[in-house]
């Protein structure tokens, strides 16, 4: 099986500043990591390839290339299975994974929060919709959103760090890409864009009720309604 | 001894000086928990329990303990080993978890001065928070610095920055008579007199009460990594660890640990450790001021273990992978404690040089004495803590093997030329140990120092070197 691994590298403290105006984070002289979401879909990949032999590549996009390489995803060779993390802990917006799937035109699951069986051409999961668990079927070529804990990511080896330290990375730029219209990538090109960024509003009200529990909860159906919640 | 028995007069009195009823527990309304510690083979209850707030309200009660041979034992969050903590003659228990101040951050002379209330995890949480670093790290997060103070805890990071004594600028005392005394300063140097912050600092409560200590900080390092080296053996990790000292690199900790332990963790924990497929494991810590830095710091010593034997050397360079490892490091007491029904402990230290010796030696003891032992510990300043474990036997065969285990470990520990205690303290439980490992005219010398601060011995008595 070819497996791909998309991963970002993600600021590592929770000290970063956010531009006022363009409302992205600074990243420029912040030490980064690795998503650690990401950590997740990796060992994930390896645990896949330990069971059923294949490849593993592994894609990122980060500063020095303006390029959006996910949506080049093809050229990098035919993958049965995508793998992602469920989101980035900058962004935190889980849309990277399911739109990677929208553009390749293939299957896409979310909130992957196990593996049950990796069958010939399909693999069955089980996604987490937080009250309930649906376990799912899908056919390769696919792309999985793999949650936090499903499995315990391994470490980093030193061992291997030797070994591969001379292996090629590929660089893909803009260049590279069908469509060069610099526009169409980054943060001019993302279907996302930031208006403002602040904090919730805390909302410190509140009321203490007493009562029976039929007095209780016609008391709340009320409120609900008033406050145009049911 | 004769102690006054605490009568209605008393309790009245201490109600006076506190005048706040949920600050003053007796009878019924005192906590199981305030009569024992955290190993709880030790029990028994005091009469009251105050939980102080101010030095003023400690040094009235002092004082009155004092005039009217009342016993006093002054207690932090109750996590000792060695029952330090427990009113073996029940009296006046007082409690410092309320005085849980910090005073000042003095960033010119980088010192905080805290109350002794402040629990280890909120002090270099607090620290951190302003970039400045508190090196001690014990693996009880919930102790009290003061606590911390009174048994010069040690922790993972000894092996490059040293124990609490060595963070301990200057401590406000509380004398047995009530006098409040202050030993020490923000000063870096001194040499006036006798030093008696540092005869403070390890004495188990038994020489006066620390109501606020001044410690030293450090620039906070910005990058931490450590290195997780799995070995088919103990044998083969314990036998690197010299090297690794003597390679002059280093390491803020090296600790080992085994299969059996991390198992033992991740079950109490609920959670998975990085790894668990080998039998023995060194944990190197290494710290500095950039990835770099760091990684140059520790080219060297993953080499050394590579050749001793290591199967791979896994790397931790991000706070989840710190978390998923030293969290379970931190959870080994308690993991162990919850894989049987009843332990004892050792906390021996031996010189650096004889660590494998010391550890292949208990790693074999279970054979001879028949009896379940674990082991894990500070590998890098060669303190150990041997755990021996009760499990099904019954309260006769527990006593006979506890004591041959105990008895065979520490005759070792004499002949590599060690301690009998590295950072737990000596308290009630290991007197008998101190007494066989030192020499008559020291105990008599400890003795006198007893007399000369607590000349009635009202304070947290027959604890260290008193039978």
């Amino acid at each position: 099986m070819n497996i791909l691994v998309c991963i970002k590298q993600v600021p590592d403290t929770n000290k970063v500043e956010v531009d006022p105006i363009t409302g992205v984070l600074k990243r420029n002289g912040v030490e980064s990591k690795m998503n650690p979401y990401d950590l997740y879909a990796i060992e994930t990949a390896l645990r896949i390839r330990e069971e059923t032999g294949g490849t593993i590549c592994a894609v990122t996009m980060g500063p020095g290339q303006a390029a959006a390489v996910i949506r080049e995803i093809k050229k990098l060779g035919d993958f049965d299975l995508i793998l992602c993390g469920k989101q980035t802990t900058d962004g935190d917006t889980a849309q990277v994974g399911p739109e990677v799937s929208e553009w390749l035109n293939i299957p896409c699951v979310s909130n992957v929060s196990k593996i049950v069986e990796i069958q010939d051409g399909a693999i069955i999961i089980e996604m987490d919709m937080t009250n309930d668990i649906e376990i799912s079927k899908v056919q390769f070529p696919c792309l999985l959103t793999v949650d936090k804990d499903i499995f315990m990511p391994r470490l980093p080896s030193y061992v291997k760090k030797q070994e591969t330290k001379d292996r090629e990375i590929t660089i893909i730029t803009l260049n590279d890409l069908d469509d060069k219209d610099e526009k169409n990538y980054g943060l001019n090109g993302s279907p996302t864009q930031v208006q403002r960024i602040f904090p919730p509003e805390v909302n410190a009200h509140q009321e203490i009720w007493n009562g029976t529990a039929v007095e209780l909860s016609n008391q709340l159906l009320n409120k609900l309604q008033e406050l145009k919640f049911a | 001894m004769n102690y006054k028995k605490l009568n209605h007069e008393d309790i009245d009195y201490i109600n006076s000086i506190i005048n706040d009823s949920e600050r003053v527990l007796y009878g019924a309304n005192i906590n199981e928990d305030y009569s024992h510690d955290e190993l709880s083979d030790t029990i028994s209850y005091p009469d009251i329990v105050v939980k102080v707030t101010t030095t003023d309200e400690v040094s009235k009660i002092m004082k009155y303990a004092y005039e009217n041979n009342i016993p006093v034992t002054p207690r932090g969050s109750g996590t000792g080993l060695v029952g330090a903590s427990v009113a073996i003659e029940h009296g006046i228990m007082i409690d410092t978890c309320l005085m849980n101040q910090f005073i000042e951050l003095d960033e010119s002379n980088l010192t905080i001065t805290v109350q002794p209330g402040v629990l280890l995890m909120e002090l270099s949480a607090y620290v951190q928070e302003r970039d400045l670093f508190y090196p001690p790290d014990p693996g009880e997060k919930s102790a009290t610095i003061g606590g911390n103070i009174s048994t010069n805890a040690g922790g993972m990071r000894a092996v490059k920055y040293g124990v609490t004594r060595d963070y301990v600028r200057g401590l406000e005392v509380v004398l047995p008579n009530g006098t409040v005394v202050e030993f020490g300063g923000k000063v870096v140097k001194n040499s006036t007199g006798y030093a008696m912050k540092d005869l403070m600092v390890g004495s188990e409560g038994t020489l006066g009460i620390i109501t606020k200590a001044i410690l030293k900080l450090l620039p906070l390092p910005k990058k931490a990594i450590s290195l997780l080296v799995p070995f088919p053996t103990l044998e083969q990790a314990i036998r690197t660890v010299p090297m690794i000292i003597k390679s002059k690199s280093i390491p803020t900790a090296i600790e080992f640990m085994q299969r059996e332990v991390i198992m033992d963790a991740e079950k109490y924990l609920g959670k998975k450790f990085p790894d668990n497929t080998s039998d023995a494991y060194l944990l190197l810590k290494f710290d500095g001021n950039s990835t770099e830095e760091v990684e140059k710091d520790y080219d060297n010593v993953a080499k050394i273990c590579l050749e001793q034997g290591a199967i791979d050397i896994l790397i931790s360079d991000t706070n989840e992978r710190e978390e998923s490892i030293w969290k379970a490091r931190g959870a080994f007491l308690e993991a162990i404690k919850g894989s049987t029904t009843y332990m004892d402990e050792v906390d021996v230290v031996v010189p650096r040089s004889s660590v494998n010796e010391m550890v292949e030696y208990i790693h074999g003891l279970y054979k001879e004495v028949n009896v379940r032992i674990k082991s894990f510990g500070h590998a890098g300043d060669g303190n150990l803590h041997a755990y021996v474990l009760k499990d099904e036997l019954s309260e006769e065969e527990w006593e006979i093997r506890m004591k041959d285990a105990m008895d065979r470990i520490y005759a070792k520990a004499r002949e590599l030329n060690g301690q009998v205690s590295g950072e737990h303290g000596i308290g009630y439980a290991k007197k008998s140990y101190l007494m066989e490992s030192m020499d008559p005219a020291t105990v008599e010398i400890m003795r006198g120092i007893k007399k000369a601060f607590d000349p009635k011995n009202i304070l947290n008595p027959h604890k260290v070197c008193q039978l």
